[in-house]
Parts: structure tokens; sequence; C-alpha cells
């Protein structure tokens, strides 16, 4: 089934819109809910990986056969065997980056501590644990480089030989004329180094699989908690040479993710060879130390040399930028975040002149991947920073120079320089609610307060986009060889024999509710109640729901999901109206309606064919039917959002279809003496067009809130000049409690999007702003201009020096 | 080792090693998987279970420690499917999104309703402030056990 661009139905009353409480919960709160390491299987084993000590090493030998002595050791997986029986993972890159070999294990060569070396499997986790130490490894240590701005430096180590240096990708982007808004500024304000430090979102669940390998067929079963099993499967297949058909996918609980759950793909190749190799189950549960170690870190960020064109009644007029962006040691998803961050090129801005050169290195550190608000905010957080740099150094008001650079209502839909359209929004209104909810009418009497306290009171916006259903053409800006573009999800919705109303999806949710919300649309779409509905859990290979880019990431379940279940539905819709107009004797289609767990006649309800009866006679009953009448009662949709092929040459066009909104503002009191500061009081309005359930997306708010205030105050990996994480678990990795949250008003606005077919917008990331509106704050605070996105206590107290 | 540990009213003899953690034997040994692990450090408490009436981290405890006791996991929260107030009131609130914290959540705040049926909102926030979450910033846990306290 392929697809058409959907009618666009403004769903007025109903399920659509109700904060209904979630179907998820009840088995979820009962300890019911089925997680990866909750799924056991006869004979299995357990897998540990030996991980490199080094940050940088060449592996000089590898002996396992005092672990394989072992009685209940299984078996070992080494990167000799590793790339004998697999291919390098495919890379997005083209030359440099491009020409390196990534394969399940480290082959001759270890680049981070933490790597994988060596797999064990053994009859307990206890076990291949105790024999991974066994495990003898002999390197030879090699000099590490873990700053990314000493990577290009000629006497900096190279990670990869194939390479010819640490450089993994370059791009400049430059749109308008920079030349004329410099010379038509009345100032250009200078800003030498800005930093956006490593975190990541630290999803309590660790990665983990159970594969099952089946020697008949060649085909592997994986139970994972992988969120975007759609790009697994294509990283996965050309390696280990096999057709996608011979990798079931298979997820169901997943214990948050926020995009750390999307690089998974060399674990579980290992896990595929050692379930082939040793033929029994074998299960992988990362522990929280190899979590931390080497999954999944977000892009650390440095912008050198930033200058900005401006008026002197702060009309910006554009700005030029070195971005230096950090990739660890390989790249397993990047460099996607050299083209990402400019679905945002402006911010909420309405510069027209801008200049990114963009360089991305590899460093002797873990590999980044997508996490929450992934390259974006780094991007966000620069732009916001611009903004009270400049505010600060022409004595204006950060709120001034927002409102009067802001795009406006009345501009949507509003083209960036770079050709994305922004769908809707109005932010001015968006920052008033804000500034409403912090009490700024009275922050001058509060300041005065604070002071009287000995106290520093600051106020910090974080004004931020959420960027959402990607055109995977952006791809080809980072390398025109590529075949990717667009998007796409399928749902399908049918009707079975006793009327059960089941829908799957490609997606993988972690958290989102996607069952409930689902479950939303299918109902008002069919006149039922939630509970006629069964949305499955997760995602399956086996169930012919998914497509290239099924999954769940990039702000996009309620337009690319829930558009494919608006559609499977329709189409079922349909059919049982066709059906219903045969059995109700002929009745025009167009004469009936779908209520109350049927179809009837809209002027005669009595005449009325429950679901049931449908299921039954298409499934069960159809003799005599009329042979004309295509109806199945399993319907596929697939939604493709209209996207074109962005102009490779000028960096131009639309990287992504919605662009939810989030302003936030923060108010801190500082103790200057120590430096250790408390959010007194904080807002976060959000704006994701039409929202199907208003109670989880206010769920997200918060959640990304709570994780923007994490990395702003507590969160880094922060490695020591030998390339080891001083970090490494949740001792030294301080993650918000409960007692670290402050008090949040949340407000909204809904601006529908005009782009999609129930106006809704993909949600979720959360842009950072808490990240942008604490460094806001720091700066307003202090008075001194804040360059790093990381201010814990011992930050802010060195700055008040 | 023998040991003999009852969960949830039910008692459990099993031959165990000593290394073993109670966590891994409620998950591993009797299948009991509402209990989580989140970190291998005590921080996060997604494995708290009550042990003879108090609030303890299944993973800071071997299994062999918990030879005679009484334990009880999320499991035995609810009888006959039917969700608790408590449970309840989480779902209603919206204190949960993957709902991987929530079954230590659950205990923390089981445990704490029991000693204390009416606590102060400081008493809820230090109560919660041994389990890690970071899908709800942990406001809603809050009203959620709020509003199931007396």
């Amino acid at each position: 089934m392929t697809t058409v661009a959907p009618e666009k139905v403004q769903v007025e009353k109903g399920w659509i819109g109700e904060s209904v409480p979630r179907k998820e919960d009840k088995r979820l709160t009962q300890g019911d809910g089925v997680f990866v390491d909750d799924v056991k299987r006869h004979g299995m084993g357990y897998l540990h990986f030996v991980r490199s000590p080094y940050a940088h090493a060449h592996i000089v030998s590898v002996d396992v056969s005092k672990a394989e002595e072992i009685r209940g050791v299984y078996g070992t997986l080494t990167g000799e065997e590793v790339a004998a029986v697999t291919d390098p993972f495919f890379q997005i890159a083209g030359v440099p980056g491009g020409q390196i070999k990534d394969y399940a294990l480290a082959v001759g060569r270890v680049r981070y501590v933490g790597e994988p070396v060596v797999a064990v499997v053994a009859e307990s986790r206890e076990l291949a644990r105790d024999a991974s130490e066994l495990v003898e490894v002999e390197y030879e240590p090699l000099t590490a480089v873990v700053d990314a701005r000493r990577a290009l430096e000629s006497e900096a180590p190279v990670l990869h030989d194939d390479a010819g240096g640490n450089l993994m990708w370059h791009g400049v982007y430059e749109w308008g004329d920079l030349d004329a808004a410099f010379a038509e500024a009345d100032q250009v304000v200078r800003i030498p180094e800005l930093h956006f430090h490593r975190f990541n979102s630290t999803p309590l669940e660790c990665d983990g699989a159970l594969v099952e390998y089946n020697r008949g067929t060649g085909q592997w079963t994986i139970y994972t908690n992988n969120q975007f099993p759609g790009f697994a499967a294509i990283m996965m297949g050309p390696a280990m040479r096999c057709g996608l058909d011979k990798l079931r996918i298979v997820t169901q609980d997943i214990g948050g993710g926020f995009g750390n759950k999307i690089t998974s793909h060399p674990q579980l190749v290992a896990c595929c060879l050692l379930a082939r190799k040793l033929n029994r189950p074998v299960q992988w549960t990362e522990w929280r130390t190899d979590f931390h170690l080497s999954m999944s870190h977000g892009n650390e960020r440095w912008f050198d040399d930033t200058e900005v064109a401006v008026k002197n009644d702060g009309t910006l007029l554009g700005f030029r930028t070195k971005a230096l962006d950090d990739a660890g040691a390989w790249l397993r998803y990047e460099p996607l975040g050299g083209v990402i961050w400019s679905q945002v090129t402006p911010g909420m801005y309405r510069w027209r002149n801008i200049r990114v050169d963009f360089t991305q290195v590899a460093t002797n550190k873990a590999p980044v991947s997508p996490n929450r608000g992934y390259s974006r905010l780094q991007h966000l957080w620069f732009t916001e920073r611009v903004i009270d740099i400049v505010a600060h150094e022409l004595d204006l008001d950060p709120v001034d120079v927002r409102k009067r650079n802001y795009i406006r209502a009345d501009e949507m839909p509003y083209e960036t320089p770079n050709g994305c359209v922004y769908d809707s929004g109005d932010y001015a209104q968006m920052l008033d609610i804000a500034l409403d909810l912090v009490g700024w009418a009275e922050m001058d009497a509060r300041r005065r307060d604070a002071e009287s306290r000995g106290k520093l009171l600051g106020v910090g916006i974080g004004s931020t986009l959420d960027s959402g259903t990607n055109n995977f053409g952006q791809s080809q800006l980072i390398n025109p060889e590529l075949q990717f573009s667009g998007n796409n999800e399928v749902a399908t919705v049918k009707l079975d024999i006793f009327g059960e109303i089941v829908v799957t999806l490609g997606t993988a949710p972690q958290g989102q509710g996607h069952e409930t919300t689902a479950a939303q649309v299918v109902a008002d779409i069919l006149g039922c109640s939630l509970d006629d509905v069964d949305v499955r859990v997760g995602h399956d290979s086996y169930w012919n729901s998914h497509a290239g880019f099924s999954g769940t990431y990039a702000s996009q379940f309620a337009v690319t999901g829930l558009s494919a279940v608006k559609g499977a539905t329709e189409m079922l819709a349909d059919e049982i109206k066709r059906l219903g107009s045969v059995i109700l004797g002929g009745v025009p289609v167009d004469a009936l309606e779908l209520a109350g767990g049927g179809v009837r006649i809209r002027d005669n309800p009595e005449a009325f064919l429950p679901f049931m009866a449908c299921g039954a006679i298409i499934n069960a009953n159809n003799a005599g039917l009329p042979d004309d009448l295509d109806v199945t009662l399993n319907c596929r949709y697939v939604y493709r959002p209209p996207f074109q092929v962005p102009d490779v040459e000028r960096k131009f066009g639309n990287l992504t279809l919605t662009y939810a909104a989030q302003i936030h503002v923060a108010v801190i009191e500082i103790d200057p003496e120590t430096g250790y500061y408390e959010i007194v009081d904080y807002a976060a309005v959000d704006d994701c067009g039409k929202r199907i359930n208003p109670q989880i997306v206010e769920g997200q708010v918060m959640g990304a809130t709570a994780q923007a205030i994490g990395a702003a105050m507590h969160e880094i990996y922060e490695y020591d000049e030998d390339g080891n994480l001083l970090t490494p678990n949740f001792y030294d990795y301080h993650v918000p409690h409960a007692l670290d949250m402050p008090p949040i008003h949340t407000g909204s606005i809904e601006s529908p999007s005009p782009f999609t077919p129930l106006g809704t917008k993909g949600m979720g990331e959360g842009g950072g702003a808490g990240i942008h509106a604490l460094s806001a704050a720091v700066q307003d605070a202090t008075g001194k201009i804040v360059t790093s996105s990381y201010n814990p206590y011992q930050r802010v107290w060195e700055l008040l020096q | 080792m023998d040991v003999a540990v009852t969960v949830n009213g039910t008692t459990y003899e099993r031959d165990i090693e000593p290394r073993k953690l109670l966590i891994h034997f409620l998950r591993d040994d009797l299948d009991l998987t509402g209990s989580h692990i989140g970190c291998d450090t005590g921080n996060c408490g997604a494995c708290s279970v009550i042990l003879d009436g108090k609030l303890v981290k299944s993973c800071m405890l071997l299994a062999v420690q918990a030879n005679g006791a009484e334990v009880e996991t999320v499991e035995g929260l609810s009888e006959g499917g039917e969700l608790t107030p408590l449970q309840q009131a989480f779902s209603d609130h919206h204190a949960l999104q993957c709902g991987y914290c929530t079954p230590g959540m659950l205990m923390s705040a089981t445990a704490l309703l029991r000693d204390n049926p009416s606590p102060s909102d400081e008493q809820i926030r230090k109560a919660l402030q041994g389990n890690i979450c970071r899908c709800t910033g942990y406001w809603n846990i809050f009203d959620a056990v709020k509003a199931a306290a007396r």
C-alpha cells in the first residue's frame, strides 16, 4: 500500500485533545511491563564485554583460552573473528570520515576507554563477568587526544589512519550577504569562544538484547530496546551480509531512550554473531558503568571567533562562527550532527545573514550519538548565548532584544535563510506568558529583596525550537552520494474476527504513551471507546508495519506515527462502510456512519451492524459476498511527509516538517560566597500545535526541563588528559533527584501545524530550553558573560572571582 | 547455599550462589521482574523493595541476607489486578512515562505512607530522593503520592 497526502481533518470533539489516563499504566504500575532484561529463554547465555582500559592503544594480542576453559563458559568472540565474518558498518560520511572501518568489536586498536574488545558468554551473569577477567589482552598504549581543539594539530595522534587524520567532516554553510550585513551593522559583537559540554540523558534502563538464531532459516530474532529499529536494521544487515528479512527486531517496554538507544547496532551484531556461533540464545544487559563509558554521549561543541552584526537598537542582522564538534572515537550516527543543527539555523530570530564553518573531529572519547535535542540544542544554546551577550554588550534588555528579533506570528509560515519553513507559532506571546508565570512585573522588587538577603538574583530566558519529522534528504548535505530522503512511518489497523480493533505501528516508544494517543485517534474515527482499541506494544518486524525510518526518535510520533494511524483507520472505516452498505441492504455508503462500536444508517440508527459482525463476516462467514467487494478489514497505511530533496549546492531546503516551540524562564538566587544557587522560580511554555493528550505533552515538557536543569547544573562526561572518564556512574554523574527540582509553572498555546494531517507537531525533545535559560540567569545574576553550557556551583563561584 | 525467602507471601526455597544479589535472585531465580536495575552503585532505587518492613535497595543486599526474611515487591501491591489507590494515583497524575523507575517509586512511597500516612510535602520529596526518574521531572510523582496520602 502506498500513500497519498491525507486530507486535513480538524477533529472538534471526541477523544483527541483529552487528557485520558494512559493505557500503558495498568501493567507498568503493577510490575507487569516487559522490558528487555525480563525476556528469558531456555539455555540462554549471558554476554559480558571485555572493555579497553586505554583511551588509545594497539591491540598486540588477545588470548581467550583461559576464559574458555572455565566450566559454564559457553564461548567468546574476538575482534579478529568479527572482522572475518562481517563487513565494516556503512558510513554516513563521505571522504574523509567515511573511510574509517567500524566493526562490532575493536579490531587491532582501541580508541576509547570502555570500548568493547572481546565478548564472553557464560551460563550466568556473574560467571561471564568473572571469565572476562581471564581474557588476556596485551596492549601497546598510544598517546590519546581528548580535547577536540587539539585534534587537528600536526602532532596530534591520529585515531583512524584510514581517514588520514582526525578530521571527520567539514562544511561551510553560508546564506544571505554577510559582507553587507557587517557593513550595515552599527556594532560588531565578538565572542572568542563558547563551549557546549558533553552529557547525555542517561535513560534509567541501560541497553540490552536477547538474540535467538534459527539455524533452519538463518534468521535472527532480536528482542531489544533499540529505539530506531529502521536504522539498526540498515546498519546491521549489510555488515552481517544478510538481507533485512533475516533480522526480526522486536521491542516491548523500553525504560527511556532519549536518543541514547539509537546506536546499539554494534552490540546487537556481537549478540547475533554469538547466538549463531554458540547455537543458543544470547542475552546482553549493559551495566550502568558500561553505558556511561561507551554509549551515546551528546555532541560536545565549540563555537569559536563568533562575530555578530547588530544595530544599536538591538536589531540582529547576522552572525558568523566556527563550530567544532567532537564526535568521539567513532561515527555511529555522525556526522549527521553536522547538518541536523541547521534545521533551526536562525533559532527563533529574523536575521538573514548567517555563516557557520562546521568541522567535526574524532577524539579518544566515547562515540557521540543523538541525545534529546540532538545537535539543535547545541546550536540553539549558541544562538541564545549570542542574544544575551549582545544584550549585555549593548546594555539592552534581553526581553526587548528577543521581542525585536523574534519571527512574528503574522510571518508564519516563515522561510528561514536556509529554506526551512517554520510552520506556525507566536513566540512573543509565549514569552509574555512565561514572564507572567514567574511574576515578571515584580522582578525588580524581588531582586532588591534577594540583595537584602545577600543573594544575587538572576533571570534567564531560553527561547528554543523542537524541530520534528526529519527530511532525511538533509543527509545529502553531508554526503551527496547518500540515497536517503524524506521520511515515513507505518501503521496497520484491523478488525479481527470477534470485532477486536488491533493497531500495530513501526514505532518503538520509550514512555511517550503511543498506545494511548494512537487509540485516541482510532477511537475518534471509528466511533468507539478507547477500551475497544488494542494498540500492540512496541515494534516487531513480523507485523509488516514498518518502513526504513521506523522508530521513535527526533520528535515525530504525533506527526509520522499518528498520521499513519489516521490513514490506516480511515481506510478501515471506509471498508467497514462498504461492507455495511452490502449487509444493510444496499444503502449508499455516504448514508452510513460509524458510532457506538459499529456501522449504522445515519437516519435509521437501529439499522446497525456491530464491529463484531463485520469482523466475523469478512474473516469467517464470507460466502455469498459480492465479487467486487474489495474489503479485508486489515488496512496498512504508510505516511510519507511532503518533502523535496534539498538543494545540496546551496544547502537549502525544508529539513523538518514541524517546529514546536518552547520558551522557558528561570529565576535563580546565587550565594556569592560559595557560588551555590537555587532555582527559585521557573516557567515552561510550550507550543506543539494540536495536542492529542495534553497531560502527556505536559509530562514531556516537565521531563525535558528536568533533564535540562540537570545538564546545566550537574551532569557532565568529563575526561582526564589520558582519556579516563571521571563520571562513569551515578555517584559521580549527578542526575536530578526529587529534592533538586524547583517548582515549575507550565503554560501552553496551540498553533496547529498547517502541514500535518492532525495539526500536530512533534515534540518531546524540548530543545534544551532549560540549559539556555540557566546560562542566561547565571549571566544576569553575576553580570559576567557565561561562555559554557555547564554551570555547576564551583564554576559560578569562579565567575564571581 | 540454601535459603528460604518469603516474597509477597510465598516462601521460596532455593540453592543459590552466596554472591548473588537479592535483585538478581528476585528477577532471575523467581522471575519477579517488576523490580528493576538502573545502576550498579545503589544510587537509582529502581530495585527498591520492602524487607521485613523496611525499605531497601535490593541491589545492595546479597540474596543470602534475605534468608528467613519477608520481602514485598511491586508484584505484591495489588490484588486481583485491581490497582491500589497509590497505583491509581500514579496513573491519574501521569506519574510515569517509561515506567522503569515506577516499581521502585511505588515501593518507596508505600513504605513512606505506611510509616506516615499524612506526610508533609518535604517528607514526600525526601522519601523519593533515593529513586531516580529520568522521564517525569518528579512533580507528577510527588502529586500522586500526595493524592494517595490521607
